[in-house]
C-alpha cells in the first residue's frame, strides 16, 4: 500500500489563498471580489498584495456574481468568494444566468463547506453545493482533497476558460499530498492500486479513504482508492476502469447523499458497467453544531464508517 | 414591567452571559451581541407583549420578533433564558453538540421562542412582513418586530422587503437597525456607506425613529415606544439604534475584532471584572 503521512495540519480555504496571490502575480487580469469575508475565506493575501485588483463587494453575494461576470467580458479573469453556501444556493440563478449559461470566465471560491465547518450549524454548513453546482451546464466543479491540493487547483481554475466552482473547507484538516503537483482538471488522481474494491473520495473524505484502506489491507482486502477530485466533467474512464477491475465500489463524500459525488458515479456504473456500490455520505438531513471532529464522526463520515461500507459491498459482490 | 434600574441590572448580567457563553463555546459573536444587548433586555422584558410559557409557533395575540443576524445567538438565548423560555443553566450548552443553543436560530431543535432560521443575512424583514401581513389578516393587532445588522442593509432583499412594506402599508412592523458602524471586514463606512440611512428609509415610505444612544436603556425605552406610537398609520417604521459594537467592555469596545472571535479563558476574568453578577452566573 502506498504510504501517506499527514505534513500538518492545514486549511483548504487557506491554500485557495496562496494560489490566488501566485495566479495573481502569474496573470494582471486576475481579480478577487468579496462579500464581506476577505478574512474568513483568506482573500486577504491577495488583497493586499494587489490593492486595486481587489473589490469589495459588501454583504451582497448576488452583486458580486454580476459585478464578476460583467469584469469578465473585459477581459479580467474574476474570483468571486465567500461562505460555500452564500456563494452558491443563495445565488443560484445568478449563477445560472450570467455565469453558466452566458458561459463567462468566473471561479466561485466557496469556502466553509460541508459539515466540518462545525459549530456555525446547519445554516451554514452546505452539503447540497456540490449538487447544485455540477447540476449546471457549463461549469466546472472541483473538489481538492488538502491544502496542497487546494492551492493547485485554484491556479488550475485561473488557468482554465469557462466558470468553475471551488469547493473548500473552513477547518484544518491533514495536509498529506505532496507540494507544487500539477492539478488536472478532469483527471481522476489514483492514490493506491487495489483489486478487491474502489474507494472514490473527494474532499476532506480522501485522508479517511486512506486511512480506510491502510486498515482494509490489513485484512486482506486489497483497496483501491482515487481522489475524483473534478466532480464536473468527470473521469469516466478511469471510474469505469477501475470498477471493472474491482467490481465493488464505495463512494465517500462530506456532501448530501442526494446529488454528490456518489450520484455521479452511480450514473456512470448504471450506464457503463453496473457494479455494487455503497455511499458513504450524509443521510437526506440537515446538520447542527458541534465541532468539526464531532460532526464527521457523528455523521459517520470517517475511515470506520467507509470501511463498514466496504463490508456490505464485498457481500454484494 | 421593571424600573430602569432593573432592565441595567438584566443588561450586565446578560452581558456575562454573552461572555461566558462564547468562551465557553470557544467560537460565536460576542461584540454584536454585547452592543445589542439593552435593546433586547428592553424588548423582552417591557416593551413586547408575549408570554413565554405560551409560547406558539403562530405567535397569535402576542408580538412577535424576528432577529435577522442570526450570529448573535448569544444575546438572544441570553435574554431568552433571563425571561424564561428555558432554565439559564442550558446557556452552558450553546454552540456544543446536541444542544438546543445553535451557533445560528434554528427551528429543527424545538427551541421554543425561535419561529425562523437565521444566518443567512438580509432574509428576515421579508419573514417579518410576512408575519406581519398575516396578522393583519387574522386580525391580530399586535406588532411584528424585527432586528438587523448595518453591515446587513447591503444585501438587496433587505430593500425589497423594504419597498414592499411602504409601498403596501405594513403598518404593523417595527424593524430595528443595529447601527454600529461595525461588519467583519471593516467599518459600514469602509466597506459600503449606507449614506442617510434615514433618508433612505423615508424615501421607501418609512417612518423613522433614531435613537442616539442605543446603549442607554432609557433612550432605548423611549425610542421605542415613540415607534410603538407610530404604528397603525399607514407606514412601517425603522429604529435606527445607534449602538458600540463591544459595548460594556473597554478594551472590546470601538472595534470589530469580536464581531466573530470571542475571549480567551485567560482575558475573560479582566472583562467579566467589569461586569458585576447581578442576577447569578449560569
Ligand atoms: C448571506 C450572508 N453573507 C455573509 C455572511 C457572513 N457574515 C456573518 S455576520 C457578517 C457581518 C454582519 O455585519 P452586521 O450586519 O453589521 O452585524 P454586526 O457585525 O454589526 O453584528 C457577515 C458578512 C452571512 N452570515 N450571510
Ligand atoms: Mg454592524
Amino acid at each position: 500500500m502506498t504510504h501517506y503521512e499527514i505534513k500538518s495540519s492545514k486549511e483548504l480555504r487557506a491554500g485557495m489563498g496562496e494560489g490566488l496571490v501566485e495566479a495573481g502575480k502569474r496573470n494582471v487580469n486576475v481579480v478577487a471580489l468579496s462579500a464581506d469575508v476577505k478574512g474568513s475565506v483568506k482573500m486577504d493575501g491577495f488583497a493586499k498584495e494587489f490593492p486595486e485588483r481587489f473589490i469589495q463587494c459588501g454583504i451582497a453575494e448576488a452583486n458580486m456574481v454580476g459585478i464578476a461576470a460583467g469584469l469578465s467580458l473585459c477581459g479580467k479573469v474574476p474570483f468571486i468568494g465567500g461562505f460555500a453556501e452564500f456563494v452558491t444556493g443563495r445565488v443560484y440563478d445568478q449563477i445560472r444566468q450570467v455565469m453558466a449559461y452566458s458561459n463567462k470566465n468566473v471561479k466561485i471560491c466557496g469556502s466553509h463547506a460541508g459539515i466540518s465547518l462545525g459549530e456555525d450549524g446547519a445554516t451554514h454548513q452546505t452539503m447540497e453545493d456540490i449538487a447544485l453546482m455540477k447540476v449546471l451546464p457549463n461549469m466546472t466543479v472541483l473538489v481538492p482533497a488538502d491544502f496542497n491540493q487546494a492551492k493547485a487547483a485554484t491556479l488550475a481554475a485561473a488557468e482554465h476558460v469557462g466558470p468553475v466552482y471551488l469547493r473548500l473547507g473552513r477547518s484544518k484538516m491533514p495536509c498529506f499530498l505532496p507540494e507544487g503537483e500539477k492539478f488536472e482538471i478532469g483527471k481522476a488522481q489514483l492514490l493506491n492500486e487495489g483489486k478487491d474494491v474502489t474507494l472514490f473520495a473527494c474532499g476532506h473524505l480522501v485522508w479517511e479513504a486512506l486511512q480506510a484502506a491502510e486498515a482494509l489491507e490489513k485484512e486482506g482486502v486489497s483497496t483501491e482508492v482515487i481522489n475524483i477530485h473534478t466532480i464536473k466533467p468527470l473521469d469516466v474512464k478511469a471510474i469505469v476502469a477501475s470498477a471493472k477491475k474491482t467490481g465493488a465500489v464505495v463512494t465517500c463524500e462530506e456532501h448530501l447523499i442526494n446529488g454528490g459525488l456518489g450520484d455521479s458515479v452511480a450514473q456512470t456504473l448504471a450506464m457503463h458497467c453496473p457494479t455494487p456500490m455503497e455511499y458513504v455520505a450524509v443521510d437526506d438531513k440537515f446538520g447542527e453544531s458541534g465541532t468539526p471532529d464531532e460532526m464527521l464522526t457523528n455523521y459517520h463520515l470517517r475511515a470506520a464508517d467507509i470501511i463498514e461500507k466496504v463490508h456490505t459491498v464485498l457481500k454484494r459482490k | 414591567m421593571k424600573t430602569t434600574a432593573e432592565l441595567q441590572q438584566i443588561a450586565t448580567q446578560v452581558r456575562r452571559d454573552i461572555l461566558r457563553m462564547t468562551t465557553n463555546a470557544k467560537s460565536g459573536h460576542p461584540g454584536g451581541s454585547l452592543g445589542t444587548a439593552d435593546w433586547f433586555v428592553a424588548m423582552n422584558f417591557n416593551l413586547m407583549d408575549f408570554d413565554p410559557a405560551k409560547f406558539s409557533m403562530s405567535g397569535e395575540g402576542e408580538d412577535m420578533l424576528f432577529v435577522s443576524q442570526g450570529h448573535i445567538t448569544p444575546v438572544i438565548y441570553s435574554t431568552m433564558a433571563r425571561r424564561g423560555f428555558f432554565p439559564v443553566d442550558e446557556l452552558k450548552t450553546f454552540r456544543k453538540f446536541g444542544t438546543r443553543l445553535q451557533g445560528h436560530p434554528s427551528t429543527a431543535h424545538n427551541l421554543p421562542g425561535i419561529r425562523m432560521a437565521s444566518g443567512s443575512l438580509g432574509q428576515g424583514l421579508s419573514v417579518g412582513v410576512g408575519a406581519a401581513l398575516g396578522k393583519k389578516m387574522t386580525g391580530d393587532k399586535h406588532i411584528v418586530y424585527t432586528m438587523h445588522g448595518d453591515g446587513e442593509l447591503e444585501e438587496g432583499q433587505i430593500w425589497e422587503a423594504a419597498m414592499f412594506a411602504g409601498a403596501k402599508k405594513v403598518d404593523n412592523l417595527i424593524a430595528t437597525i443595529d447601527y454600529n458602524n461595525q461588519q467583519i471586514d471593516a467599518t459600514v463606512d469602509e466597506v459600503m456607506t449606507l449614506g442617510d440611512l434615514k433618508a433612505k428609509f423615508e424615501s421607501f415610505l418609512w417612518k423613522v425613529v433614531v435613537i442616539e444612544n442605543g446603549n442607554d436603556m432609557q433612550q432605548v425605552l423611549d425610542g421605542m415606544a415613540k415607534a410603538k406610537a407610530l404604528t397603525g398609520q399607514g407606514s412601517p417604521v425603522c429604529v435606527i439604534l445607534t449602538t458600540k459594537m463591544g459595548y460594556g467592555v473597554d478594551f472590546m469596545q470601538d472595534t470589530n475584532k469580536y464581531h466573530g472571535s470571542v475571549l480567551s479563558a485567560d482575558d475573560l476574568p479582566k472583562a467579566l471584572a467589569q461586569l458585576p453578577e447581578t442576577l447569578g452566573d449560569f
